[in-house]
């Protein structure tokens, strides 16, 4: 049964064994957990229901992270959801450039479940006592 | 390292020091003890989890345990000890010490700098407020090395994203490499020094704020009393105790009480005539962001 009150997650990354671990992380953290391979499929997931958080790659086939992200922060109800870069740029400028496009987070990826809900704690979608 | 040494090492150290590792937690294991290999000789991980099995080696057998246990720390560590240090203990500090214009602060159980660093940054975000104020941040340890660690505010990949905003990371922290280095600035404002917390610390003088957290668990009953009893005697009259969110002074000491809103913290009982310390904003208030 889903409730009318479960938060949604849109997990985007082309590698489908990321897909996997994130979701497997998210939903044990009550999202209700969507995906898609790259920037233009997750537009579309996008256009249907605004996600109420996005964990983004940044290197993607079609349309990379970077793009998918000035398109969403342009769309109707695309300021609303918390946008989380988990990638593995993990240079200052690709962060700094990341935060200027209105990402809300950044995740150098390997990733684990600490970080993951560390990150999700601080753009306030999970609070403490829910890890 | 096979699964059924990974499993060794949780049930171990589950017996030993009350450590709970989930799964996930393999890297943890092997960044760890990889260095407690090297210390005693021993090729591998899994030549480690079979001379554990075997010996008596006592020392071998604490080395495992310290690396797993006391230096598990992140940045900004529970959150709420800082949102509390924000929120209420820095404002009801300055209001109290307004005529000073002086704070001590002082971690107890530093370890690899995590802690210091997070008051630190604090206290940076409010520099305007503290301007002419004279704020010391004391940290202390068991461990020289751990100490020597936090000293150098060198971090892995892991260690800065594990509670720490990206803004601050990109503010305060250059790159070097994989790992991120805490700024100059903010290392200078934290003054490290080796303590056992068995013996005195009575020459560090008193504070505003204490943080002792996470360390308490480990010892038995009389010790967590006496230590307590001498947090106690350093603690400034109005001062702030912050302990871990599994520990308490209930049944230990009565120099020391629970705040009657915000959990970990405390402070000495209110005598009889004083008025209460003004710490009553709610809890809500503090726990938003």
């Amino acid at each position: 049964m889903t409730l009318p009150t479960e938060k949604t997650c849109l997990v985007v990354d082309d590698s489908a064994v990321i897909r996997k671990v994130a979701r497997r992380i998210i939903e044990t953290l009550g999202f209700t957990v969507s995906e898609a391979e790259d920037g233009n499929e997750a537009l579309k997931v996008c256009a249907a229901a605004m996600p109420e958080v996005i964990l983004l790659d940044w290197t993607m086939p079609n349309m990379d992270g970077y793009a998918f992200l000035q398109a969403l922060r342009q769309a109707p109800g695309g300021t609303a959801p918390k946008i989380l870069f988990c990638t593995t740029e993990n240079d200052v400028g690709a962060i700094a450039r990341a935060l200027r496009a209105g990402a809300d987070e950044y995740i150098m990826k390997p990733f684990d479940r600490d970080i993951l809900t560390a990150k999700l704690e601080q753009v306030g979608v999970v609070h403490a006592d829910a890890a | 390292m096979t699964e059924l040494d990974f499993d060794y090492l949780r049930a171990y150290l589950k017996q030993r020091s009350g450590l709970a590792l989930t799964a996930e937690k393999r890297y943890l294991v092997e960044s760890r003890l990889t260095p407690v290999c090297r210390r005693f000789g021993q090729a591998s991980l899994r030549d480690l989890v079979g001379a554990l099995k075997i010996s008596r080696d006592t020392a071998m057998e604490r080395a495992v345990v310290e690396a797993m246990t006391t230096n598990e720390t992140f940045f900004f560590r529970d959150r709420l000890p800082f949102d509390l240090f924000r929120d209420v203990l820095l404002p009801q500090a300055m209001a109290q010490a307004a005529g000073r214009r002086r704070l001590r602060i002082w971690c107890a159980a530093s370890s690899t700098g995590q802690e210091p660093y997070s008051l630190a940054i604090l206290l940076q975000e409010a520099a305007a407020k503290l301007a002419g104020w004279h704020v010391e941040i004391v940290a202390t340890d068991l461990s020289t090395e751990v100490i020597e660690k936090a000293r150098l505010g060198l971090y892995s990949q892991f260690e800065v994203q594990r509670g720490l905003p990206v803004q601050w990371l990109l503010k305060y922290f250059t790159q070097i490499g994989e790992q991120w280095q805490i700024g100059a600035s903010l290392r200078s404002m934290v003054d490290y020094r080796q303590i056992n917390l068995l013996n005195g610390f009575e020459a560090l003088g008193t504070f505003d704020v204490i943080y002792c957290r996470n360390v308490l668990i480990y010892f038995d009953a009389p010790t967590k009393a006496d230590i307590l009893n001498r947090l106690a005697a350093s603690l400034a009259p109005d001062g702030a105790l912050l302990l871990g969110a599994a520990e308490t002074v209930i049944g230990l000491t009565d120099r020391l009480s629970p705040h009657p809103i915000h959990r970990g913290l405390y402070g000495h009982p209110v005598a009889a005539g004083r008025a209460a310390p003004p710490m009553t904003l709610p809890l809500r208030a503090v726990a938003a962001r």
